[in-house]
């Protein structure tokens, strides 16, 4: 912002002083006369945190625009800590928690019961957690959160929606095939994580088909324990008596054993390129990767910005270079990725017609290589910048919203105070910090290159590339007897 | 995402049914309306709750106003339109606008001969094509340190969610910005569609191409919409996709843009919404002097084609290296029509959540699909349209079974009324779906163009709710009756074919 007061100074004076390209200069920066004042003073309410003596933590956000009252609870533990011969066992659970009902109530009698209140209990798993979360209007409250309570800590996983849960699993299975999109996203992580790697491995039929009733109901009783637990509430209500009400209910509940979950490290592939056959399509998904890193890297700030400026949105390089002036792509982009607590993904993506695709990627190995003659410029990077400094209040606009990163932060172990700190980091980033992460993260000669396409329409031969390992997609056949006959 | 989420999230892009009702007079107190002079209807609502606001401009032109032979003109011109304006985007506009013209010259020149059906001069062509391709490398070096100019501003000033969207029956822009940044965006949303230019258009229509291979091409459940739409629609335009047919897209130019734009970008057909941490006494003035430059143009004449009653069952079947899928759709009066309530009833009972019928009777009961929806508004839901039905069949079900059991549920609705307690339902669910459907900038700007657009009146928003109060049981098992025939049916379907189709296949799909 203070980079655009000066702008306004400068504008003007440019109108007068210089002659013929000076006009054309003149007209194109009309807008910047535009007046901005100043932005008012913006002090999000901030979540209220209680922690209970058995380890609960608790959220409090006041919001009381709508006559509602929504609550999430995020519980530690998810698919990576589950063994790799149950893969999929958090979907298989996520879905099950929920439907498979309660000792006293079924699903069903569940689904009924909420949905005559307009109200939501639902849950759900994912790589590093599972959840359960309410939504009701303020005046179901009582119902909504017992039911809640109900399903938290007294589920029965009935064995017909284990059933239920399983079918859809498989159906995902015998389709993952079908969209070279998922194809790609899917096999892109094998290259950098390896195939067993929890962070890249998908369920088969098998592993699916191994899940029993005993292990949701082991999961449940080893994680479901409230020292394990974040509980957000956000809506229509006093803290004080929320307080008091979820204390009534969670202050007894003993304390379970503490919970550590494993590493598990990145194993890339060797850098080459790989070719997953697809003959129904018109066009190529390519993708370069390799492993990321994680944000509470100090670099995590230069690395922001260089995403925005190399890879972000309609300004970026690969967007302005390989969609607007060369036209290869409608969908083009990537960064250098980040996750909370692991590492995450370098990808660079583009999707071209198959003739193109050869072209496609040099033009992104060019991009690449360009970073280290051309670095990005103070332009570039005051752009970036301002890109993320302006649009900052966009991520705690709403109560909602600061009380999800709260959580994630308690979550992951980060300060509270991460995102203020952010912002202040940001304001920090140089150009040459903006170069020197690019250079210290982003290794052209380390990637993996994956296309997933038609390569009868390709622009060169595959092999013509060296070795280009063909991938087998092929779906591991289900075991004997476990599907309907086609 | 499982399968099932993202096929919802698909489609659910074309759907947009907007149940809601409420406390109207809170908002009536919050909404101010004002119709500029030059036709354009502005609309400010004041929502506190933090200093940012979302906008809104809904232009009622979407592919149904495409011109014949020239599908896909209207969604090329949403993507010219972040391509910048006469100020923006420009070193010297004076010497792009002389050289953009050159472009369109040569372009016509080389299409001319391209197109001819006797005589084409092969040698010709070549020196015409060539002679497009520099001009189109002149006209660029006006806009080269400009690329993209439009969406940097927005991106470095702030701005959040910029986008648009093409469908069917409409056209539509949105971003949000920090508060402070209002005079900022009446500036450039206005200078947008003052004078766009239709710069590096033919790049762009490669994109288009791109996008279009990505969406349908190289999608089997794109491929088996566009082909089910085309079978269901014979007369209405309705029956084309939005992205535009393939050839069409390599030959519409931007002279054809800029002609839609001219016609269909009229301040009398494009309504303003914005949503935020104003005040509208302060920010009606900065808009309207903004928006008051767009000139006033004639409003475009309304469509006429009808669809005509159909009187005999279509089928597509597309065979395919993909797993089976499984769609239907019946012929429907527009929103306009006094059963527009019964048919979103209908939706919401026969899809929303586990109590649904759907869900009960193809997931839960018989297992035979992973998930199955009735909706209403394909392929979009300001002329007469479809309410269709999608199933996902289980590993080992045949199509022809899920369709057996679509039908059972529609054979219950014909012959029996639903029970009170579902009614209740349906209709308590309307209520609190528009509850919290307000609490957002952006949801509420797009919700107030949309019934602005489509009514004449935001307030439609919430009194769609009160007429969902008053549908009956016997409106939902007349209206059931009515439609659900096996003559006013389209079905579309995957079949898995097992493996590469033989080289010298038919045409896929179309109506038999």
């Amino acid at each position: 912002m203070k980079k655009l007061a000066s702008l306004f100074l400068v504008a003007p004076l440019l109108i007068g002083s210089l002659v013929s390209p000076a006009k054309a200069q003149a007209q194109t920066e009309e807008w910047k006369k535009v007046p901005i004042p100043k932005l008012p003073e913006f002090r999000p309410p901030q979540p209220k945190r209680i922690e209970l003596p058995n380890g609960m933590v608790i959220f409090l956000q006041e919001d009381h625009e709508l006559p509602m009252i929504d609550g999430i609870a995020r519980i530690r533990g998810g698919e990576r800590d589950m063994a790799a011969n149950k893969a999929g066992f958090i979907d298989i659970y996520g879905e099950a928690w929920r439907t498979g009902g309660t000792k006293t109530k079924t699903g069903d009698q569940l689904d009924d019961y909420l949905e005559q209140r307009a109200a939501k209990v639902e849950t759900g798993g994912s790589v590093d957690s599972t959840s359960i979360s309410w939504s009701c209007l303020k005046e179901d409250f009582d119902d909504v959160f017992a039911a809640f309570d109900d399903v938290l800590r007294n589920p029965e996983f009935r064995e017909d929606k284990i059933n239920i849960a399983q079918k859809g699993s498989y159906d995902a299975i015998s389709r993952r095939n079908d969209e070279p999109s998922q194809i790609a996203g899917r096999e892109a992580a094998k290259l950098v994580y390896g195939a067993g790697n929890p962070y890249a491995r998908v369920p088969e039929y098998a592993t699916i088909a191994a899940i029993t009733r005993q292990d949701l109901v082991d999961w449940h009783a080893r994680f479901v324990q409230p020292n394990n637990i974040i509980l957000g509430v956000v809506g229509d209500f006093d803290s004080a008596k929320m307080e008091a009400r979820l204390r009534q209910a969670f202050a007894s509940w003993p304390k379970g054993p503490a919970f550590k979950g494993a590493e598990s490290k990145p194993a890339p592939a060797k850098p080459a390129y790989y070719l997953v056959e697809k003959t129904d399509v018109n066009q190529s998904n390519i993708l370069l990767v390799s492993p990321g890193t994680r944000r509470n890297n100090p670099d995590y700030y230069a690395i922001s910005v260089f995403n925005e400026a190399f890879g972000g949105g309609f300004s970026s390089r690969l967007f302005s270079h390989i969609r607007t002036v060369k036209g290869l792509a409608y969908a083009v982009g990537g960064g250098i990725g980040s996750s909370w607590d692991h590492d995450g993904m370098i990808r660079m993506m583009v999707s071209t017609k198959s003739a193109t695709t050869f072209e496609s990627i040099t033009a992104i190995d060019e991009e690449i290589a360009a970073l280290a003659k051309d670095p990005l410029n103070d332009e570039e990077v005051t752009r970036a910048k301002d890109s993320i400094l302006n649009s900052f209040i966009f991520r705690f606009d709403s109560p909602d919203k600061v009380l999800q990163e709260k959580m994630a932060y308690e979550f992951y172990g980060y300060p509270l105070d991460f995102l203020e700190n952010y912002r202040k980091q940001i304001e920090k980033v140089t150009k040459e910090d903006v170069a020197r992460a690019a250079a210290k993260y982003l290794h052209r000669d380390k990637m993996a290159v994956l296309v997933v396409g038609n390569s009868a329409e390709f622009d060169k031969a595959p092999a013509s590339l060296g070795a280009a390992n063909k991938l087998d997609v092929t779906i591991p056949a289900p075991p004997p007897g476990l599907m309907p006959e086609q | 995402m499982s399968y099932r989420n993202r096929l919802t999230l698909l489609l659910c892009l074309v759907l947009s049914s907007l149940a809601l009702s409420q406390d109207l007079a809170s908002f009536e107190k919050r909404i101010t309306v004002k119709t500029l002079a030059n036709g354009l209807t502005v609309i400010i609502c004041e929502r506190p709750e933090a200093p940012v606001f979302s906008f809104f401009t809904h232009v009622d032109a979407g592919s149904v106003q495409d011109p014949m032979g020239k599908t896909g003109l209207a969604h090329m011109f949403e993507h010219m339109a972040f391509k910048g304006t006469d100020k923006i985007g420009t070193r010297d506009y004076n010497g792009e606008e002389a050289a953009l013209a050159k472009v369109e010259e040569a372009y016509a020149a080389y299409s001319s001969e391209r197109n001819k059906r006797v005589g084409r001069d092969e040698q010709k062509l070549q020196q015409l094509e060539k002679a497009w391709k520099d001009a189109i490398a002149a006209a660029d070096k006006f806009s080269a340190h400009y690329t993209n100019e439009f969406g940097q501003i927005v991106e470095s000033e702030g701005g959040e969610g910029m986008n648009a969207f093409t469908n069917l029956d409409e056209t539509a822009y949105h971003y949000s910005f920090p508060v402070n940044r209002l005079e900022l965006w009446a500036y450039l949303e206005s200078e947008r569609f003052l004078h766009p230019v239709m710069r590096q258009f033919y790049k762009e229509r490669d994109v288009v191409v791109e996008e279009r291979r990505m969406s349908t091409d190289s999608n089997p459940i794109g491929r088996l919409i566009e082909q089910f739409s085309e079978a269901a629609f014979a007369a209405h335009p309705y029956h084309r996709p939005t992205i535009g047919w393939m050839p069409d897209l390599h030959s519409f130019s931007a002279t054809d843009a800029e002609n839609f734009f001219h016609h269909y970008y009229v301040p009398s057909n494009m309504v303003v919404v914005v949503v935020g941490d104003l005040k509208a006494a302060d920010a009606m003035p900065v808009i309207e002097k903004y928006f008051s430059r767009l000139p006033t143009r004639p409003k475009p004449d309304e469509l006429t084609t009808t669809e005509p009653p159909q009187n005999s069952e279509r089928r597509v079947v597309l065979h395919e290296q993909s797993q089976p899928f499984y769609v239907e759709g019946y012929h429907r009066p527009d929103y306009r029509s006094p059963d527009d309530q019964v048919y979103d009833v209908l939706a919401d009972l026969l899809s929303s959540g586990r109590t649904s019928r759907l869900y009960r009777a193809l997931v839960r009961d018989k297992q035979i699909a992973s998930d199955s929806q009735g909706f209403t508004g394909f392929p979009g839901n300001k002329y007469p349209q479809l309410f269709a039905f999608y199933a996902v069949p289980l590993p080992g079900h045949k199509t022809q079974e899920i369709g057996d059991a679509i039908h059972a549920e529609i054979d219950r609705l014909k012959k029996e009324d639903i029970s009170d307690d579902e009614l209740k339902m349906v209709k308590t669910r309307s209520k609190a779906n528009l509850i919290r459907s307000l609490g957002s900038n952006e949801g509420l700007a797009y919700a107030l163009a949309l019934n602005e657009a489509r009514y004449g009146d935001w307030r439609e928003l919430f009194r769609s709710v009160d007429r969902i109060d008053k549908v009956t049981k016997a409106d939902v098992r007349r209206v059931a009756n009515q439609i659900f025939v096996p003559d006013n049916r389209t079905v579309g379907v995957i079949e898995f074919s097992g493996g590469p189709p033989p080289a010298a296949s038919a045409p896929q799909g179309g109506a038999q």
